[in-house]
């Protein structure tokens, strides 16, 4: 006979050690990727990589610096694109999105950010692709542009929600307009958790590849005019992942090995950014 | 007393009204600003739609409902049917589900229920760091390590222990299958466990407290904490469905890309977002293009509604708990 009490603390027990086990295994999982791209980046990487052209097949050596340029390029254009309207949205979904139609759009915009990247690669695609009878690093930063605006949209409204009410009441008293209250007290008090959020939706189209691919296509050469293809690091690891050469391999690593370290300091700068006031995202 | 208060009401009417009045042009002009911008998000997710369905309308008109369940895609031909591709998306995503679901529950019930203080923290960071992987480099890790480790251990392994199931016979590729699904299943376990992490902190202490006086053990309130959480975990589960059934590069490069229906988990396959993927550019007329717009379409549309579904469960557990809090 069990003793009920004694059988309960087992399952207790069990249960217990079962949770802190799964924690372990997809820590372990964490360790395994970090730990793959850092040893198999580091053995290609050097400053040619960083900084010269790639060399043509058969040849070693050479670098994917117009990758890297290139990547740049199109965040550019999507923050150029995305942050105003992102954080102008964020501003009326937090300021005056108390009412069924602010609710709503709060709704689609959690929906518009879960669409697959490639079926916003797709519409830029239909879109700009195909009016301008060529692929362009424009189309590509569009698309960039199309995934950041629902993130920096719900970013900059959870902060802005965080903004002490005392603050607008104490502006609007000393007579400001509106308008004023809110783009140059409000936002102003938590610029620097929107910025927060700015970075945080650049590291996410920082790592997109799927809209990229039929919009700003990749290149093998220097170019920054817009109206061009244009490479990006994540599309050249994928073109090298997928050739048969093992140069290529070891600097597909090596590109990831950048990416990774690109995003990584991103998120950390994110982190030590948010002990600041009103930048948390959990109220 | 209460006719004060209605005084009160009227005053602070009063002074909204006289304060609007003062700067009205600009006020109202800056709130409309703010508004279309908002309101062209909702413009932008129906014009997306309105655009793919425009662009694959002669696909649409050809093919009708018999493009669903057309099980040859050989474009030589002009033979198009998704059969291959919804079920690869299917299968693909259930398996990755039935891997990251117990883990991320796991986690998220160690983090919100376990953890001791100090630990939570920094593992809830480790584990978004998952997050912040981009697809290709998955994809990267799946082709050089993950399919070889299947190919060589894991695959024969299963063949010679659970052989006996059509679900792990024939050769082990180490490409396929079981390499997308284990990758998915990677790939959308940092959702699952930060949205069941929210649901389960959302749960008010006073039901932990209830039954811990009651005498129940640790596991005990938690089963009590996942019973008025369980709305918002299934929607933590469809949300992290959501991710795995549109989720391209990662899967594309490690699936195998054969358009055929198999049972063996060990064979290539083949998902919607990957044929897009690999064949937009290289699709040589325009029916084809249409085609492969079209299976975009059908993934949009599954997205949406899965994604829709999703939000509004989660919400229905947190907003909850948000109101009764403020009470």
């Amino acid at each position: 006979m069990i003793d009920p009490l004694r059988y309960r603390k087992v399952v207790n027990g069990v249960m217990t050690g079962a949770t802190f086990i799964c924690a372990l295994a997809v820590l372990a999982i964490l360790f395994a990727i970090l730990g793959y791209i850092v040893a198999q980046g580091i053995a290609a990487l050097n400053i040619d990589f960083l900084t010269k052209l790639p060399k043509p097949v058969g040849e070693s050596g050479g670098g994917i610096a117009h990758a890297i340029v290139g990547s740049m390029l199109l965040i550019g254009i999507a923050i150029l694109l995305g942050l105003p309207s992102g954080i102008l949205a964020g501003l009326y979904l937090a300021e005056f999105g108390k009412n069924k139609l602010g609710r709503f759009i709060e709704f689609v915009t959690d929906i518009l950010a879960g669409t697959p990247s490639i079926i916003v690669g797709i519409f830029a695609y239909t879109l700009i692709v195909l009016p301008m009878k060529r692929f362009s690093a424009f189309a590509g930063g569009a698309a960039l542009a199309l995934i950041m605006i629902p993130i920096i949209t719900r970013t900059t409204q959870e902060i802005i929600q965080l903004v002490p009410q005392t603050l607008r009441e104490g502006a609007l008293a000393l007579g400001a307009p509106q308008w004023r209250v809110t783009l140059g007290v409000v936002l102003r008090s938590a610029a620097g958790g929107v910025a927060t959020g700015v970075m945080l939706a650049i590291a996410r189209v920082a790592g997109e590849t799927a809209p990229l691919l039929f919009t700003a296509l990749g290149s093998h050469h220097w170019s920054t005019a817009l109206d061009r293809p244009v490479a990006s690091l994540t599309v050249t690891i994928y073109d090298y992942a997928k050739a048969p050469y093992d140069d290529w391999h070891a600097q597909a690593w090596a590109g990831a090995l950048v990416l990774v370290m690109m995003i990584g300091m991103t998120n950390l700068a994110v982190r030590l950014f948010t002990h600041s006031r009103y930048s948390g995202t959990h109220p | 007393m209460s006719s004060l208060a209605l005084r009160d009401n009227e005053q602070s009417g009063l002074m909204a009204r006289w304060s609007r009045s003062r700067h009205r042009w600009s006020d109202v002009l800056f709130r409309r600003l703010t508004a279309c911008f908002a309101l062209s998000i909702l413009i932008l997710l129906v014009w997306m739609l309105i655009t793919l369905a425009l662009n694959a309308r002669q696909a649409l008109a050809r093919f009708g409902w018999g493009f669903l369940w057309g099980r040859t895609w050989d474009p030589v031909r002009e033979q198009f049917g998704a059969l291959p591709f919804v079920y690869g998306t299917i299968v693909s995503s259930t398996l990755a589900l039935c891997i990251a679901v117990p883990l991320s529950l796991g986690v998220a019930i160690f983090l919100s229920e376990h953890a001791p203080r100090g630990w939570e923290n920094v593992v809830a960071f480790l584990v978004d760091t998952l997050a912040a992987i981009p697809s290709v480099i998955y994809g990267l890790w799946g082709i050089f390590i993950l399919s070889p480790a299947l190919r060589n251990y894991i695959e024969p392994w299963l063949a010679s222990t659970f052989g006996f199931l059509p679900l792990f016979q024939g050769p082990p590729y180490g490409i396929g299958m079981l390499a997308g699904g284990i990758i998915l299943a990677i790939m959308v376990l940092p959702i699952i466990t930060a949205v069941s992490r929210d649901v389960l902190q959302a749960v008010p202490n006073t039901q932990r407290e209830a039954a811990l006086s009651l005498g129940a053990t640790r596991w005990e309130t938690t089963r009590v904490v996942l019973a008025h959480a369980r709305a918002g975990l299934t929607g933590a589960v469809i949300l992290g469905l959501g991710r795995a059934i549109g989720e391209t590069m990662a899967v594309t490069m490690v699936i195998g890309n054969r358009p055929e229906i198999s049972y063996s988990l060990f064979d290539p396959s083949y998902t919607i977002a990957s044929v897009i993927a690999n064949e937009f550019n290289e699709a040589t007329y325009e029916l084809y293009v249409q085609a492969l717009i079209e299976l975009g379409l059908i993934l949009f549309l599954v997205t949406l509604i899965v994604n829709a579904v999703a939000r509004l469960l989660v919400w229905s557990v947190t907003r909850r708990t948000r109101e009764v809090q403020r009470v």
